[in-house]
């Protein structure tokens, strides 16, 4: 599934990375933790946390995930958006929790685990 | 250069507290890797080892220095500080022991998995600390023959 297809079906609302929104999405993965985010996080994963600071930027492009989602309508500093996009990460919001975020793309066949080689 | 790499060393200053730079020498690293056309998944072994040191040197230390050495045999990641060392190092590796301070905690550090992970993703990892004088982490990857 592309990330595009996840926010028209979830109707997410696009803060940062428009312009790769044909990025790959296979897996997911909810969590605040960074070391565990670090140890479970791969290419292609949609991440969903409600830390919005700069180090989150820095974690999804270390291990390319495709898109992070902030849950319940949390607010992103400017300063981490434009990081986001000098970065080519994808940042989402939603005004869902965490919990019905994982739900509805795990209904939509996002797997915990995605297999994708580059 | 064909069937080869080359040999290479970069040196990153990372400052204690500086959580806002904070990956930005892990991210050179993985470029540099990733130009030297190393394997995709050994580039992430040595990324997260080398994410989790700098962060343990912005977190715990009062500031050192991260080394990539890139050798055509091996990749050597290097986190040197001055201190303030780790009084029992068995127990620093226990998975989920962490000393991080609140404000760390509250940026999501401090799960206590950092030297875990680093030691999961490396061929071979020596640490050696002295309270007083400071930590030597060297994280050692083998590059297989093609
Ligand atoms: N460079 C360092 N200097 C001093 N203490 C350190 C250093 N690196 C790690 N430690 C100690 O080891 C503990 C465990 O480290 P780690 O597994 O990375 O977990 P975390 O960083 O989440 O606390 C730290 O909480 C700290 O007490
Ligand atoms: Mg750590």
């Amino acid at each position: 599934m592309k990330v595009s297809q996840m926010v028209e079906a979830l109707s997410l609302k696009v803060l940062a990375g428009e312009s790769f929104l044909e990025r790959e999405v296979c897996s997911g993965y909810c969590c605040d933790l960074l070391s565990r985010v670090m140890a479970k996080g791969e290419k292609g994963m949609a991440w969903i946390t409600v830390q919005t600071h700069m180090n989150v930027v820095a974690v999804a492009a270390l291990v390319e995930m495709a898109c992070i989602i902030i849950p319940e309508g949390i607010e992103v500093e400017r300063k981490v958006l434009d990081k986001a996009e000098e970065e080519g990460v994808i940042m989402l919001s939603s005004h869902l929790t965490a919990f019905e975020l994982a739900g509805k793309l795990y209904q939509m066949g996002i797997a915990p685990v995605c297999k994708v080689v580059d | 250069m064909a069937g080869g790499y080359y040999s290479i060393e970069q040196v990153f200053h990372i400052k204690a507290g500086d959580f806002a730079s904070a990956g930005e020498a892990s991210s050179q690293i993985k470029k540099t890797l990733k130009q030297l056309g190393i394997d995709s998944t050994l580039v992430r072994r040595v990324t997260i080892a080398a994410y989790e040191a700098e962060m343990n040197l912005i977190i715990h230390s009062i500031g050192g220095e991260l080394k990539l050495k890139v050798t055509p045999q091996s990749i050597i990641v290097t986190a040197e500080d001055k201190g303030p060392g780790i009084p029992d190092i068995d127990l620093a590796m226990q998975e989920g022991y962490s000393t991080a301070p609140e404000i760390a905690r509250e940026l999501g550090f401090g799960a206590g998995m950092g030297l875990p992970n680093i030691k999961r993703n490396a061929d071979r990892l020596n640490i050696q600390s002295k309270v007083g004088e400071g930590t030597l982490l060297e994280i050692y990857f083998d590059i297989k023959a093609r």
